[in-house]
């Protein structure tokens, strides 16, 4: 009775026991070894043991593979380029001779994405919240699939959108907040008035695209909380805000980093979406409501890349490599953080 | 241990109204000898309040110039949640009242997410559906200008078709393999390393799995931009997507089942594919479809290794630069000309229409499974 | 410390099942009674509805009147918040704060009402694990997680939990059922000499359990699945175990069903 609340625990629908109903008179004696093999395992599963092994290690050697790949590709420009890579700002590959840095590009990276985290991290957190604690029962899981929608949503459709739809109004959003709160670096007015095609409209995409991923996530991780411990909450008197803060958001902080970090992580790779939106420039500036106010690296690859020489190529590669190497990065931190709940929650319960 | 989540804990038990704090000042004749009655809101108080916030917002759009739908809407959840915030602290305390301010803002936060959603979905069909005809479906942009009128996206969808068939054929066995690795004879340290990897694969971005592809293959090996070239980016996106709900569904089929068979004598490798492949198909099925789906609109790495054309290419491996469905979109919306964008939003709202209907039908076999989530 | 619960009439339901129907009984301050009867006749769902945590459950709602010390709990104007502090509760299974320490769970309940000095929270904690027989076990290791403790253990610092916001009335649903024989006894010590500061209501599957801890007993049963459970009688512990007033107790105790 006491756990009434809880979705039921599913039982187990096969639960065959072996030798219990199948009647029949068994042979007398079995063959312990299948004939002349002479070991324990017979070759179908021998053979079958080995493919899935190979496909395991074939997985691995991809890995490799793609990083391998973009080193060697990427060497070749890296040492025709006369700008040091990892300190300048500018990007012109193609001249003779290629001067091209990631610092811009890099910077541009992740700004935007940090910024799409900021706005998109209360809101998701927000609507996890609702889902697993506050709507209804009855319709949260409809509205959970609602909001799945939202990442099914092709990149390259928020990107068309955001260009012609939301262009217009955040710019207007952007006025006003370079009329208002200009004394703060990142809201600098622009110099001719002009508020279209900014980072910030790159990172208010960026946002919207991430906010699924970390909102479906979260959810998750708060509907793992044990109710147990939300009962205890509520007997001590707790009212439900404060139980969800006594006991939910401890319990689900490792997995909400986690989640913040794949967010962070897909905001940074994200391509066609900001190449679309965005009027890039090889600059480093904390003033992202204007245009050409940024660039990145993701986006600068699909629009630099038609027009690339060969070290062009090269030195986009390059940039993809760094890409790769940020994107790696926060994903093996967020899987760390997320393990490490694992192993916490195994002890605790 | 059994999970999830509880909610509506103090909601007023059913019955009477509370006679206690009729209205907003805070002369409640409650708090009798033992205080279990406290002072707080009627159940008529929250709508009662969004009512009167909604017609003092309306006011001030007329009387000000305000204006403009998102300025109404933000003003109206700035004036709810302050008032009542203070209603609340001023009737009910610090905590009740903060309990108030988390159940609005949570709720607001949900509309909030909402909105870009069904922006995305009405802009979409509205500028999509001029060009829904049946010539897009039909033609290619062969000898079609930006400015010219017609023009389809036959060859586009041609080539997703192709791309995602291709990719999917790859990744599917590849990825079932893995899975099965790693959940049925997987042990120790490599079993470990390629979960580990898979997951750090899941996070690759899709630009990188394209420049792979075209640092290897196309640049690499001189085979050139072409369909196959981008079924390969796909299939590098595809796999770890399969990989891990492959391993998630095949964790779920019961260890009693594998034994049952195993007990009979039946080989194992035949118990994996007689009975716990089949037990877990549905899910995987799902898994597959909603990773169809998402590399489906994957543009970046098709724009890296298919390049794009404007004709039909049947052949994916030998017919050299092909388009996509999203690849399409891209390169017809970078046009300034209405002709184009035409194409490119109905292209969109075709686009929209397949991902969704594929996560749609993913939902439904989850659904009817027996040990799908 | 300590009141006076009084049932009149009360029903539960969840959604449209009626889960017990027409509870009427009166439990004395400082005392423990049990709570008994077979698995599913609604002995957990009347404790529950006591402090209301039964309308946690989606659905459930409860129809009559149930008095402490002459004050409707489910009276107009009264807030489940306040009522659950003022009847603390200890579950079937010990469930503490994984993610605190022993004293951020012992004080947890006080923290949530307010407390911040920290002395006063000292205080309290260790008075509750006292209360609890705990401290000696723990007191060098308050700052340890409350989850590495052993069962027994955990059950107690539950029950510290619960009495560190000085409530009047302890339920407690069936708190033996997950520990082995020496926890239990622990726990049943423990009850004994909380019963002279609040009034403790016990649900039990174990009948040697409640004849030795309580001081009065009710039965619960139901007649068949489907139908709502009911209250036999509530007596003497001494009187239900030895001369019960009716038939059908006097079946479960000897053991002729349940």
């Amino acid at each position: 009775m006491s756990l009434g609340a809880l979705p039921p625990v599913p039982t187990d629908p096969a639960d065959v026991r072996p030798g219990s109903g199948d009647g029949g008179p068994r042979p007398a004696s079995l063959p312990l070894r299948t004939s002349g093999s002479g070991t324990a395992e017979p070759r179908g599963d021998r053979v079958f043991r080995g493919l899935s092994v190979s496909a395991g290690v074939a997985l691995l050697l991809l890995i490799v593979a793609i990083a391998l790949f973009l080193v060697v590709r990427a060497v070749p420009a890296l040492r025709a380029d006369t700008a040091g890579f990892l300190s300048s700002t500018g990007w012109d590959p193609n001249a003779l001779p290629p001067r091209f840095g990631i610092v811009a590009l890099a910077f541009g990276t992740v700004l935007s994405s940090l910024l799409a985290l900021a706005m998109a991290l209360p809101v998701a957190l927000g609507v996890a919240l609702f889902i697993s604690h506050y709507a209804p029962r009855r319709i949260a899981g409809p509205l959970g699939y609602v909001v799945d929608l939202l990442a099914a949503v092709p990149s390259v459709v928020f990107g068309l959108w955001g260009i012609s739809y939301l262009n217009v109004p955040l710019a207007g959003v952007s006025r006003f907040l370079a009329e208002h709160l200009g004394w703060f670096p990142l809201f600098a007015r622009a110099a001719d008035d002009v508020y279209t095609r900014s980072l910030f409209l790159a990172s208010v995409v960026l946002a919207i695209m991430i906010l699924p991923i970390i909102a479906s996530l979260s959810r998750e991780v708060f509907l793992q909380v044990p109710a147990t411990n939300q009962e205890a909450a509520l007997a001590l008197g707790a009212t439900r805000w404060e139980m969800v803060r006594t006991a939910v958001l401890p319990f689900a902080r490792p997995g909400v980093i986690g989640a913040t970090m794949l967010g962070l992580g897909r905001a940074l790779g994200e391509t066609i979406a900001v190449a679309i939106v965005l009027s890039p420039a090889f600059v480093v500036s904390l003033s992202v409501l204007q245009p050409n106010s940024g660039n990145t690296i993701a986006a600068n690859i699909a629009l630099a890349f038609a027009e690339a020489s060969a070290t062009g190529r090269g030195a986009l590669i390059a940039s993809g490599l760094v890409l790769f190497v940020i994107t790696l990065l926060v994903n093996v931190v967020a899987r760390a953080v997320v393990s490490r709940r694992r192993e916490f929650t195994g002890g605790a319960l | 241990m059994s999970a999830g989540s509880v909610r509506d804990p103090a909601t007023p038990a059913a019955g009477t109204p509370s006679p206690a704090g009729t209205g907003a000042a805070g002369t409640s004749p409650a708090s009798s000898t033992s205080g279990l009655r406290t002072p707080s809101l009627p159940p008529w108080g929250v709508p009662a309040v969004v009512a009167g916030i909604a017609v003092l917002t309306g006011l001030l759009v007329l009387a000000t110039p305000l204006g403009g739908r998102t300025a109404t809407v933000v003003v109206f959840a700035l004036l709810l949640v302050v008032v009542q915030t203070a209603l609340s602290l001023a009737v009910e305390g610090r905590r009740r009242a903060t309990d108030r301010l988390v159940t609005t803002s949570v709720v607001l936060a949900f509309l909030l997410a909402l909105l870009p959603l069904f922006s995305v979905l009405e802009y979409t069909a509205t500028r999509g559906i001029h060009r829904f005809d049946v010539d897009f479906f039909y033609r290619s942009q062969r000898s079609i200008g930006a400015r010219d009128p017609g023009g389809g996206a036959y060859h586009a969808l041609l080539g997703t078709v192709e791309q995602v068939g291709i990719a999917t054929l790859i990744a599917v066995p590849f990825g079932l393999l893995v899975a099965v690795y790693v959940v049925e004879y997987g042990r120790g340290r490599l079993a470990a390393t390629i979960r580990f990897f898979v997951d750090v694969m899941t996070g690759i971005p899709s630009i990188v799995a394209g420049l792979f592809v075209l640092s290897f293959w196309i640049l690499g090996l001189r085979m050139g931009f072409s369909g196959f070239a981008a079924a390969l980016a796909l299939t590098v996106l595809m796999l770890p997507i399969i990989v891990r709900s492959a391993e998630e569904m095949l964790r779920l089929v019961p260890s009693s089942l594998r034994e049952a068979s195993l007990a009979l004598g039946v080989p194992r490798w035949k118990t994996i594919l007689r009975i716990v492949l089949p037990t877990a198909l549905p899910g995987i099925v799902t898994g597959v479809m909603l990773a169809v789906s998402r590399v489906m609109g994957e543009t970046a790495p098709v724009l890296l290794t298919a390049f794009g054309a404007a004709s039909i290419v049947r052949d994916p491996f030998r017919g050299g630069p092909q388009s996509s469905l999203p690849l399409f979109i891209y390169q017809q919306a970078g046009d300034a000309q209405q002709t184009a964008v035409d194409r490119a939003w109905t292209a969109a709202l075709t686009l929209i229409l397949l991902v969704m209907l594929l996560n749609l039908l993913a939902r439904l076999v989850t659904r009817r499974s027996t040990i799908g989530r | 410390m300590g009141k006076r619960i009084e049932s009149i009439g009360l029903d539960a339901y969840y959604g449209t099942f009626k889960a017990i129907e027409g509870v009427t009984l009166t439990i004395e301050p400082k005392s423990v009674t049990a709570l008994i009867g077979p698995s599913g006749c609604g002995k957990s769902t009347f404790l529950r509805s006591i402090n209301r945590m039964h309308e946690v459950v989606p659905g459930a709602r409860v129809e009559g009147k149930l008095l402490l010390d002459d004050e409707d709990v489910y009276g107009p104007g009264v807030d489940a918040t306040t009522v659950r502090r003022t009847i603390g509760m200890v579950f079937q299974r010990p469930n503490p704060f994984p993610t605190m320490s022993i004293y951020d769970n012992v004080v947890a309940g006080l923290k949530l009402n307010g407390v911040k000095k920290k002395a006063d929270l000292d205080a309290a904690c260790e008075r509750s694990l006292k209360g609890a027989n705990l401290w000696n076990e723990v007191k060098d290791r308050l700052g340890k997680p409350g989850a590495g403790l052993s069962g027994g253990q955990q059950q107690r610092l539950c029950i510290a939990r619960a009495i560190a916001v000085e409530p009047q009335v302890l339920l407690m649903d069936e708190p033996c059922s997950a520990l082995d024989p020496i926890s239990t006894l622990a726990i049943e010590d423990l009850m004994t000499e909380l019963k002279d500061r609040f009034t403790i209501v016990i649900v039990t599957h174990n009948m040697q359990q409640a004849a030795r801890v309580s001081d009065r007993t009710g039965f619960f049963t139901i007649e068949a699945t489907g139908q709502p459970g009911r209250l036999v009688e509530i007596d003497d512990t001494q009187k239900i175990f030895t001369n019960p007033g009716e038939k059908r107790t006097e079946d479960y105790i000897t053991g002729r069903f349940g």
